[in-house]
């Protein structure tokens, strides 16, 4: 059989990295081919090559057995290939339909159309209003548009990258479903991603990155995630060292009846939260991003202010009218989920982003630098930390995300907290930086320090979490002791669909989600 | 009743260069374009109109030629803010500037001749209707002109596929990009558009409105033109009721300044300007519309990758 589509010898260098170096693969009609590697190993650079977004520096790619010459995204569309990004590229302020006109070159008829996507997402199940506006949908929802816009192309090669990394556990058996539908039809399916249970389950092959290289190939069904986690990572990963937590007997946070409309329009109102967090164990909060995390976070470590002072109490103090910095007063530090532009000043060195919040460490003092104190904090970061950086004098912006990670963590543990507010911890960062981020998570709670983690990986959670909540359009589930849980039922309360909504029917809950 | 009559029409006629020069700049900014230079615009495109009439060509020529001056030098903004990517504050800042400076070059010899200003029509049977002729069918042909743009670009912007491109453009310029619309040329098209539509509005003043030649004769209609822009949170519609509020009160205040009213008069001729402004503001207090119509990309520079 002729492959779908076939990459012989492909390089790709970018000043100071080879993305790709000599990289082949093959994939036949109707294979689910799996693609993968660490984040950074060069997945993503690939991608773009063979949908011709970026060109190769050298080799060749053929669709069909026919070579492709000047390549770029038209040519690809023409051959039938199709890409669903990992961040959509879909407009906000427009509906969904009109999102999906702007990339068909059939006459303009939004009825027509409509028509059209609804036929499609049911022929496979993926409900989806035509006339909704974008920013009202969910994220799971707008992955649906992205790939309904794909199918209307009748696509031969559909390429989707990282596609599960925003959705629940059950929207992910039902993008399963999809695709193993779509490859049933004849379409040849490439699928990028780091997870590899969902290799497993969905893949007939897989083709392992690392370092830009292929490190092998496999079928996932018939080899163990240990041999291709040793394919992915080259090396065996650290192991989690989790010991049993020793909570201490007064809660560190105490949230009561914590409620709050929402500041932007496109945000959550939190209603009546109320959970403790206790020094000594680290608290988790699921969710799938967008039902309220950003709206509690902000109010937790007082960027928000509430009128009821009562409702947060830090230490066993009043501390809902604190700001930031009165929080940090009482014992918080915090973690914010962007690391560039919130968590550091990307054109600032990392001296300088040391001081923004390690300033009472001595370092100012009379309103005057000590730039060698400054220095010093910094560089017992970068050195207790393993952050890998030219010195400190570099600026934010150059380091990695897993190294600028691990210095923010590194930062906000300096400050000796007794409560850790973290928000996405490990976003974006390799498995190495991760894994070493995580421990030292563990290891500050078990010295006493209580840790609130927000997170959309479920895994991480699971790993390091003693007690878990979930987080559901604004409203926050009881506490699940994570021993006596599991995904299934957290995926349920992430959906809002354990029980406390009235079941009626699948499409409409499907369409909820 | 003629008062009535006299204030209602005079409403609509006030409102018209205002209507026509906030459609353009509403088309530019929906692609996310912000050009602060329409009181320049408005001054280059009354200067030309103004100096054809008064070489006794045709008005319609005139007229014309004040649509070619607005569109001419909106393109200075065009390639300072979309080829070279300055800043598009300054840029329009300095078009409104050089427009008012060309504009009084331009009509330094002008004098005080007056010329005859584009005649209302007169439409057989209708224009003479009792109350109903006066008050809809005796108008220029460019208010009528202006009345059917509204309607126009809204149609244009939310039903026709080049609108949803326009307005896409105003969201995210890198999206549309990706999808191989090409963002540069449009935006051009639409800074082109907004000039044109802004000469004509200036036009309008200098050979319909007051046929006689002043120095600066926009008076600041060119700015409040940007911020009923702003404060109709982008709709067509709303851009016409904020032309018939500010109109309206510079009618009401000029009767009032007849009539004697006991306030200083500096007062009542600001009265317009307060008043638009205040009222649009509460309008557009509704944050939900503002997020939704608001172009998210205004004022940003754009340049295609690669």
């Amino acid at each position: 059989m002729i492959p779908r589509l076939e990459l012989r010898n492909i390089c790709k260098r970018y000043p100071g990295v080879v993305a790709n170096d000599d990289v082949s693969l093959s994939i036949l009609p109707g294979e689910i081919h799996a693609v993968l590697g660490e984040n950074g190993a060069g997945k993503s650079t690939l991608m773009k090559i063979i949908y011709g977004a970026v060109q190769a520096d050298s080799g060749e790619i053929l669709c069909d057995g026919n070579p492709i010459h000047s390549h770029n995204p038209a040519v690809s569309r023409a051959l039938g290939i199709e890409m669903v990004y990992q961040h959509f590229a879909l407009f906000e302020s427009v509906s969904v339909v009109e999102n999906i006109a702007l990339s068909v070159t059939t006459p303009f008829n939004l009825a027509a159309l409509s028509r059209k996507v609804l036929e499609l997402s049911q022929r496979y199940g993926m409900p989806i209003d035509p006339a909704r506006l974008v920013h009202n949908l969910s994220v799971g929802e707008r992955q649906r548009v992205e790939i309904l816009r794909c199918l209307l192309q009748n696509p031969k090669l559909l390429i989707l990258d990282e596609p599960t990394s925003v959705l629940t556990p059950q929207a992910v058996l039902r993008l399963f479903d999809t695709l193993r539908q779509l490859a049933a039809e004849g379409c040849s399916i490439l699928y990028i991603s780091h997870k590899l249970d969902e290799v497993q389950t969905l893949c007939d092959t897989a083709t392992v990155f690392r370092n830009g290289r292929v490190t092998g190939t496999a079928r996932p069904k018939q080899t163990t995630a240990t041999e291709l986690a040793r394919m992915m990572v080259g090396s065996k990963l650290p192991e989690m060292h989790v010991s049993p937590p020793v909570p201490a007997e007064k809660p560190m946070l105490e949230i009561r009846g914590l409620s709050a409309a929402a500041t932007d329009i496109y945000g959550v109102d939190l209603a009546d939260i109320s959970f403790d967090v206790f020094g000594g164990e680290i608290v988790g909060i699921a969710g799938v991003s967008g039902n309220g995390q950003a709206e509690l976070v902000s109010l937790l470590s007082g960027e928000r202010l509430h009128p009821q002072s009562n409702a947060i109490r830090i230490g066993g103090i009043a501390s809902g009218h604190l700001d930031a910095d009165g929080r940090r007063r009482a014992g918080i530090a915090f973690v914010p989920e962007e690391r560039l532009g919130r968590g550091a000043v990307p054109a600032h060195s990392l001296i300088e982003n040391g001081l923004l919040t390690g300033h009472r460490l001595g370092s100012v003092r009379h309103g005057m630098v000590d730039r060698k104190r400054a220095a010093d904090f910094s560089r017992d970061i970068v050195e207790k930390f393993k952050v890998k950086t030219n010195g400190v004098r570099a600026k934010a912006q150059s380091l990695s995300g897993g190294n600028l990670q691990k210095f923010i963590v590194g930062r906000e543990i300096a400050l000796q907290p007794k409560l850790l507010l973290v928000s996405q911890p490990t976003w974006g960062v390799d498995v190495g930086a991760a894994a070493f981020i995580r421990q030292t998570l563990v290891d500050l709670s078990r010295a006493g320090a209580a840790v609130l983690i927000v997170s959309e990986e479920l895994d991480e959670l699971f790993e390091i979490c003693d007690r878990l909540l979930v987080i559901c359009n604004g409203r926050l589930s009881k506490s699940l002791i994570r021993t006596q849980t599991d995904r299934e039922e957290v995926g349920l309360l992430m959906t809002g669909l354990d029980g406390s909504v009235v079941a009626n029917g699948g499409d409409s809950l499907a369409l909820h989600d | 009743m003629d008062l009535f009559i006299a204030i209602f029409t005079g409403t609509i006629v006030a409102a018209t260069p205002l209507v026509l020069a906030a459609l353009g700049e509403l088309v530019v900014e929906k692609s996310g374009v912000l050009n602060l230079g329409i009181e320049g615009m408005m001054l280059t495109g009354a200067a030309l109109a103004f100096g054809v009439a008064l070489a006794g060509l045709p008005l319609p020529l005139a007229i014309v030629a004040g649509v070619a001056g607005g569109a001419a030098s909106s393109m200075l903004f065009g390639v300072l803010a979309l080829t070279f990517l300055t800043n598009q504050y300054a840029a329009g800042l300095a078009l409104a500037i050089f427009g008012s400076g060309l504009s009084a070059m331009i009509g330094n010899g002008f004098g005080n001749t007056p010329i005859a200003a584009l005649g209302t029509l007169h439409i057989p049977v209708l224009s003479d209707i009792p109350l109903v002729g006066p008050l809809i069918f005796r108008f220029d042909i460019l208010v009528y002109f202006s009345l059917f743009m509204v309607v126009f670009i809204g149609w244009f912007l939310y039903r026709t596929k080049a609108g949803l491109v326009l307005r896409t453009i105003g969201e995210s310029p890198q999206s549309a990009h990706a999808i191989g619309y090409p963002v540069v040329r449009i935006r051009y098209l639409a800074v082109l558009f907004g000039g044109a539509m802004a000469g004509l509005a200036g036009a309008y003043l200098s050979v319909v409105y007051t046929p006689l030649w002043v120095e600066n004769m926009t008076a600041g209609r060119g700015w409040i033109a940007l911020a009923l822009v702003v404060f109709s949170t982008w709709r067509p519609y709303r851009v016409l009721l904020g032309a018939w509020l500010f109109g309206g009160m510079t009618i009401l205040q000029l009767q009032g300044q007849v009539l004697g009213i006991a306030l200083p008069s500096e007062l009542l001729s600001a009265l317009p300007y307060l008043a638009t402004i205040v009222v649009l503001v509460i309008i557009s207090r509704n944050r939900q519309m503002l997020a939704l119509n608001f172009p998210a990309s205004l004022a940003k520079p754009f340049r295609p990758a690669g």
